[in-house]
């Protein structure tokens, strides 16, 4: 009894293991693993990557999925770079732009990118078009219209008070908080309570359940949708914002491959391919085995051509062992 | 060698709790047509499962062709020479008549090593086939142009594309015209004539006898008798099947039936062949049971009464104001609640916890300040619902897929009983459930309704139809064919009409 238990432990959390056996093996023969300024390199990966992951995830709770999220991202960093660029920055995009406050660019990004993921909602409500063909084509559209809108410059010369956003943070004894950390503690609260405390979370969980009999049961399930696409965008947009500030810049190419990376890491986060299953604590640490993954590789000088290769293995594997756990209790 | 094509001995099947077929015997003469008849649930559907290998019996023997059989499958039954038409046929819509034909079987040419479908053999012999089944169509015909009818005649060429000695045909009709009736039948006797012998599973007293030799009846999973088609008739066939004595199944009732509630005015599907113009009332504290037979239209008419299915017109009055439902979240806002037939595809969330199944549609209840869930106060109605209901669970956050069905079910009356609504619509409440789990529904049911909660409980179950209802609406074909009280309803009675539109 005891030793099934066990056994099932580790198939249960095959992955995170091998991670954890990997991260101490790093970090006992590679210096400078385990340090403070790699811990914070990583908490500032970490974090937008889990505020998109988590924009995702309610896409896939409900049986959906996002492809759009890695180009909204782009659009909104290219956004946010183009109106928050120094005054005396030679190649400025707008060059009698005055100087907007920081708060209201964000808005402004956000309700952009939201309003995208308000239409993939519709479309997939509405239209009746899937989740994976409706945000194929909202992908494509959203590179257009950031082509068109940039004309694919290079953006840079961003203000200081914008780029801090990403780099400073606050000083607690030794250690530094990165402004970026909390942020994402912060977001990460709230899609918690959303999940946990809300009617909108377990409205999103009986749809990714079973959408027909949520529907009998009075859920609206075309509103519950939209919200969940439209929160969705405002996440892509906020994450790019966060992104160029990162970078202190930002190019249409901003973001690529995002959608797929977040995918990948709510999967192995445990949220389940077959719809209502996933939490948010699932989401972080599947963003962190990815993250750490990488960090992990890096450290071990690892070819970047091998490291896709391995990132690949870990999200085929991730899934098998995911939908092992529900054939095997049938 | 013996007059029977197929003897099928001393069948006997349980599922957990339930004994389908107790010492089940059916033998078909060679070359006859046989019907298989009984109520809903008398075990007509699991003995032919138990012939095709989709059930693995728990004992008894299958004789075919003057051979001991044992049939694991149904493609091995198809390789033996027994073929099945069903109800709800699932051909390639997308695709040829002769491909769906010959699907699995392909004929095959060889150019050296290579092995490619011959599609002009395939073709000849299907046109050859259609021909038999008195089809004129060209074989390349898309499968989705044709009618019901036709694609069952297309299911009938590939059991005779099978050489199939044995044809079952369950409820081949149910969607069918009259004349296209016709063409079944004259298909059945060219059959005949070849030598084929035929099951018949129908309800329909007036085809089966007029098509079938011989008739054996079924009853609660027992065997009845067989009779010769010549020597019933409809009256006799009727008391043969549900020739039973209602013992003391059902709690005593101590309801009484108030002012009408809910009208429910010239209901008319979008669908030609679904419900017309049903009118009814219901009083508070009434249960007012619907029977019929499946395909009555039963739960059609109360899925679209509760804004699911589209109709054309009618209109609902309840409590003198005139409502307009267009989605389940209008009805269950005025208080009525709909626990549906098909638990797994429009009830549970399989994955989801009891909690989470209960509270679900009436979430807006237990808020601290409009929008926090107090999961508190959802856990003490869940709780409180467990005990009451006595549903055996280790705890409120277990998985519901890994309940039985009755507790899943009692779980899901829990969700509606949530909302507190004053009228409850329940599809088939017990289908599928255990006896001993059927009694705590009818405990909870009777509970209801002595509460001044309105009832309509839509049931196959004749006995538990007329031991539980204080009247029954009896539908026929989509039609409303009669209400019998409680006074005069024996089954006889509600077979009758039952069978009224036929």
């Amino acid at each position: 009894m005891e030793s099934k238990k066990i056994k099932d432990f580790i198939g249960n959390n095959a992955i995170t293991i091998l991670l954890l056996v990997l991260v101490l093996y790093v970090g006992f023969t590679q210096n400078g693993f385990f340090s403070m300024n790699n811990f914070s390199n990583i908490a500032s990966n970490v974090s937008p990557r889990l505020i998109i992951a988590l924009g995702v995830s309610g896409c896939l709770i409900t049986k959906g999925t996002d492809l759009s999220a890695g180009r909204l991202v782009g659009l909104g960093g290219v956004l946010s770079c183009t109106l928050l660029q120094r005054a005396d920055y030679s190649s400025k995009f707008f060059a009698n732009l005055p100087e907007l406050p920081i708060l209201g660019v964000l808005l402004l990004v956000i309700v952009i990118t939201g309003l995208f993921g308000l239409i993939n909602g519709t479309v997939i409500s509405y239209l009746n078009v899937p989740p994976f063909l409706a945000t194929l084509g909202m992908q494509t559209i959203v590179y257009g219209i950031n082509l068109v809108y940039s004309g694919a410059t290079p953006l840079g010369g961003l203000r200081e008070d914008y780029t801090k956003i990403a780099t400073d943070g606050i000083n607690l004894f030794v250690i530094q908080l990165k402004y970026l950390l909390l942020i994402a503690i912060v977001v990460g609260a709230f899609f918690w309570f959303l999940y946990n405390k809300t009617r909108h979370g377990k409205y999103m969980y009986a749809i990714g359940g079973n959408e027909n009999a949520a529907e009998v049961s009075g859920v609206n399930t075309f509103l519950t949708k939209i919200k969940i696409y439209t929160l969705a965008g405002i996440m892509y947009g906020f994450a790019g914002f966060l992104l160029a500030a990162k970078a202190g810049g930002a190019s249409v190419n901003l973001g690529l491959g995002y959608e797929l990376e977040a995918i990948a890491a709510c999967t192995i986060g445990g949220v389940s391919t077959t719809g209502g299953i996933g939490t948010v604590p699932g989401i972080l640490l599947g963003v962190l085995v990815f993250e750490l993954l990488k960090t992990c590789m890096q450290f071990l000088m690892i070819d970047t051509s091998y490291q896709y290769i391995v990132q690949g293995l870990v999200i085929i594997i991730a899934v098998a062992l995911d939908i092992r756990k529900y054939t095997a209790k049938k | 060698m013996s007059e029977y094509i197929l003897q099928m001995k001393n069948i006997s099947k349980s599922f957990p709790g339930v004994k389908a077929l107790d010492n089940v015997q059916l033998n078909i003469k060679e070359g006859s047509v046989h019907a298989l008849m009984g109520e809903n649930g008398a075990g007509k559907s699991t003995l032919m499962k138990c012939l095709f290998g989709i059930y693995k019996m728990d004992s008894g023997e299958v004789i075919f062709n003057g051979e001991k059989v044992n049939i694991t499958n149904p493609h091995d039954a198809l390789k033996k020479g027994i073929a099945i038409v069903q109800q709800e046929q699932s051909p390639i819509l997308d695709r040829s008549i002769a491909e769906n034909i010959f699907l699995g079987k392909f004929p095959l040419k060889s150019y050296g090593f290579i092995k490619v479908v011959d599609h002009k053999k395939m073709y000849e012999q299907t046109e050859q086939l259609l021909k038999e089944v008195n089809m004129n169509f060209n074989p390349k015909v898309k499968l989705s142009s044709l009618s019901v009818s036709q694609m069952q005649s297309v299911e009938i060429a590939k059991a005779v594309s099978a050489n199939a000695k044995l044809v079952i045909m369950d409820e081949p009709t149910s969607s069918l015209t009259e004349n296209e009736v016709e063409g079944l039948f004259e298909i059945i006797n060219k059959l005949k004539s070849k030598g084929v012998s035929i099951i018949y599973i129908s309800h329909k007293m007036e085809e089966i006898l007029k098509i079938s030799d011989e008739v054996s009846i079924m009853r609660d999973g027992t065997y009845v008798g067989t009779w010769p088609a010549n020597e019933l008739t409809t009256d006799l066939i009727i008391k043969k099947m549900v020739g039973r004595e209602l013992t003391n199944r059902f709690p005593k009732r101590e309801n009484t039936p108030k002012e009408v509630v809910l009208e429910v005015n010239n209901f008319t599907s979008i669908d030609e062949k679904s419900f017309k113009d049903v009118s009814f009332n219901l009083r508070k504290g009434e249960i007012l049971g619907i029977g019929g037979l499946v395909g009555a239209q039963r739960t059609e008419l109360m899925e679209a009464i509760f804004g699911i299915r589209h109709k054309v017109s009618g209109e609902v009055i309840y409590k003198n104001e005139k409502l307009d439902i267009k989605k389940p979240r209008d009805a269950i806002k005025k208080g009525i609640s709909l626990l549906t037939e098909d638990r797994r595809a429009t009830g549970i969330f399989g994955v989801l916890s009891i909690s989470d199944n209960v509270g679900i549609a009436s979430l807006d209840k237990y808020l601290n300040l409009k929008i926090i869930l107090d999961n508190n106060k959802l856990e003490n109605v869940v709780s409180d619902n467990i005990k009451k209901m006595n549903i055996k669970t280790p705890s409120s956050k277990t998985q519901i897929k890994t309940l039985s069905g009755g507790n899943q079910q009692k779980v899901i009356i829990g969700r509606w009983l949530a909302n507190s609504p004053d009228i409850l619509i329940l599809d088939e409440p017990t289908r599928g459930i255990d006896v001993g789990a059927k009694y705590e529904i009818y405990l909870i049911i009777a509970e209801l309704a002595k509460q001044g909660k309105s009832i309509i409980m839509i049931s196959s179950e004749l006995p538990e139809l007329i031991g539980m209802s204080d009247r029954i609406m009896v539908m026929s074909q989509g039609r409303v064919a009669g209400f019998v009280s409680d006074e005069e309803a024996t089954q006889e009675n509600i077979m009758t009409l039952a069978t009224k539109y036929m």
